[in-house]
């Protein structure tokens, strides 16, 4: 009876060792599934022009066998990638920051009302809420286009009254743009939260006679600052990844205003023949913000897309 | 000023109980004490009159008071998301092209006619719907295997999954270029991993018949990190006793995920599916960097890209606006259910 439990427990073993073999070769071969393109995409941003049609595509440029007299390396495309780009990082940060952190504010407070005080018609009101998240943006840009046409040209001149000049419009009409639809999404995050924040201490707080707006500010806010790390990277990615509203708001890669996607968008349109190791060192100038922010805060990152 | 605003929230929500209207204002400008009030109210849990008006006040006092968070954002929210929805359906009933002002006094379905009509437009919607259904079973059930073994207790279990998400944090123009370098004719990766085995190479953008394949692949590659997230979250709120469970009546791993794992990750497949039609519908981005510019993604052209091209390429407006219909309808018919699904459970 017991050596039979033993030889059972020593081929569960030996099948265990076997399997664990397999299993972690599975998740090698993942993890160079995912890093091809990236890995791809990082040495050939340090290739010469010839080097990239001359060495294999996720060969690094100093490759002994290579025929070519030098080693191919440079990085001559990052210099060239980073002068046509600097300006549209700057412009992405101009309203990527104040845009990120005033939808999680507004998301916030949003969530507040919502989630952590009780009234009648909240439900109907969250369902347009959550509905937000899962507009197409499509449905929304004629209209949003007339909007700032409005404000802009025709009828009424707000941004020249505003003494901002018609180039750098696009960044206010793009704040306007990332707050408004991001909204939907922030409350979400928050009410998630909020939703399993014990309200004991907020009950006893408001049967003391404070009002909402005190228990938000002493009490709330405080506690919400994880949920902030959350939102704020989460919103700061989408809003510097986009493309859409740039492209409609702004409208030309060559605008003193262009956003950084757009920028890259056109940088390889705007060149004879496709130029990939400028088109590579570009992608990463662009990703560098994002990708800095999510190795930092990853963990932030992957609690924001999973809930 | 104040009291002009509790009155707009008032007419607002409560418009059609007019008479209460009055007793109530008066009820909440009774200030703190009748929070006490109500406190005490709802201990009492009593059925007489008194005490569910008094709750009926407090519930109108919490309304107003909290107004000042939620309104003003879902009034730009009524603007922005619902007004222009609104406004851009209008649109696709004129004849708008162009700049200046749509002409709203001869509304038509003539832009949805020629959608209908338009073989582009057809073509865009089906391409929509393959990219939609096999990008997001793809993406789902790679997903979860990836999941299944990042959950078998492995080591350096945070550097696989922060690996797994990395593309999901870049942007759709930045993989696009990424993509176009792997599926490039004579020095790509995707050309050179399948010559090894004598295939190719292929033109992968450039072939109409190939393109949507190829541009599912590389969104499956850098979505299904998040699908990952997703589904093992909801694998580490499955019980350990469930995989116990398996274990002592002897199942084999493949066949306890299947009898015993997967059926309880319905809800995170569901989720999940949403969010992935979403990033699929939002899948303009990667298509307009990958083709570039205001072309018609040869083979690949979906809604999303047409919609575009038609309003702000061609300058036709109206046509625009009726095609951003017809996929907003899609998202719908995606959504909908969703949401009234999680409304009926009370999951919002």
């Amino acid at each position: 009876m017991s050596t039979e439990t033993h030889t059972r427990e020593e081929s569960f073993l030996a099948s265990l060792t076997g399997y664990r073999v397999a299993l972690y070769a599975a998740l090698g071969l993942l993890v160079a599934f995912f890093l091809a393109p990236i890995e791809a995409g990082f040495v050939t941003s340090l290739k010469t022009t010839s080097a990239v049609t001359g060495t294999a595509p996720y060969a690094p440029p100093v490759w002994p066998f290579t025929e070519f007299p030098t080693n191919g390396a440079t990085l001559g495309k990052y210099q060239r990638a980073f002068d046509t780009l600097a300006i549209g990082v700057f412009n992405s940060l101009l309203y990527a920051i104040p845009a990120t952190i005033l939808s999680a504010l507004i998301g916030s407070f949003t969530a507040y009302g919502l989630t952590l005080v009780d009234w009648k018609y909240q439900v109907p009101v969250l369902v347009l809420f959550v509905a937000g998240i899962f507009i197409p943006y499509q449905a929304v840009l004629v209209p949003l286009s007339q909007v700032f046409y409005i404000l802009s040209l025709g009828q009424l001149p707000l941004w020249n009254l505003l003494g901002i000049s018609s180039d750098y419009a696009g960044i206010i009409e793009l704040i306007i743009a990332h707050v408004a639809y991001g909204i939907p999404i922030c409350t979400i995050l928050f009410r998630s939260y909020y939703k399993s924040m014990s309200t004991e201490m907020l009950e006893s707080a408001r049967l003391d006679g404070a009002t909402l707006r005190r228990v938000y500010r002493r009490i709330v806010f405080p506690l919400s600052t994880p949920m902030f790390a959350v939102v704020l990277i989460y919103q700061f990615t989408q809003i510097w990844n986009d493309l859409l509203f740039a492209l409609i708001l702004v409208s030309s890669a060559t605008s003193p205003a262009a956003p950084v996607t757009l920028k890259l968008a056109g940088l390889g349109a705007s060149l004879e023949g496709v130029d990939f190791g400028l088109r590579m060192a570009g992608a990463f100038v662009a990703a560098l913000p994002t990708l800095v922010v999510y190795i930092a805060f990853g963990e932030q990152f992957a609690e924001g897309v999973a809930t | 000023m104040e009291r002009f605003f509790t009155r707009l929230v008032r007419s607002l929500s409560l418009g059609a109980r007019g008479g209460r209207e009055e007793a109530e204002r008066t009820g909440t400008e009774g200030g703190e004490q009748v929070a006490t009030d109500g406190g005490v109210a709802t201990g009492g849990d009593g059925a007489d009159d008194g005490v569910r008006s008094r709750l009926e006040e407090r519930f109108g006092r919490d309304f107003v008071e909290s107004a000042p968070f939620w309104l003003p954002p879902f009034l730009l929210m009524a603007f922005f998301v619902y007004g222009t929805i609104g406004w851009n359906v209008l649109i696709s009933l004129t004849d708008f092209s162009g700049f200046g002002s749509p002409d709203y006094s001869n509304l038509d379905l003539d832009m949805y006619v020629r959608a209908a009509n338009d073989p582009n437009v057809v073509q865009a919607a089906v391409n929509t719907f393959v990219l939609l259904v096999a990008f997001t079973i793809v993406a789902l059930v790679f997903g979860m295997l990836i999941a299944i073994l990042v959950d078998r207790g492995i080591r350096f279990e945070n550097t696989f999954r922060t690996i797994y998400l990395l593309p999901m944090s870049l942007s759709f123009v930045v993989t696009a270029q990424f993509w176009l370098w792997m599926y490039d004719l004579d020095s790509g990766i995707v050309n050179a991993v399948i010559g090894l085995v004598g295939l190719g190479p292929y033109n992968w953008i450039g072939n109409s018949s190939l393109v949507l394949g190829a541009i599912i692949f590389a969104l499956v590659w850098q979505f299904s990190g998040y699908t990952m997230v997703v589904y093992l979250a909801a694998l580490r709120a499955i019980p350990d006793e469930h995989f116990e469970a398996a274990k002592v009546d002897g199942a084999s791993i493949p066949r306890m995920y299947w009898r015993v794992i997967v059926p309880q990750l319905k809800n995170a497949t569901i989720s999940a599916t949403v969010v992935l039609m979403v990033f699929a519908l939002k899948a303009f981005d990667f298509l307009y960097a990958l083709v570039g510019g205001y072309r018609p993604p040869n083979g690949a052209d979906i809604l999303a890209t047409k919609m575009v091209r038609e309003a702000y390429s061609n300058t036709n407006w109206a046509y625009g606006a009726a095609i951003a219909v017809i996929l907003f309808a899609m998202a719908l018919a995606v959504v909908g259910p969703y949401l009234y699904h999680q409304y009926t459970r009370d999951n919002l």
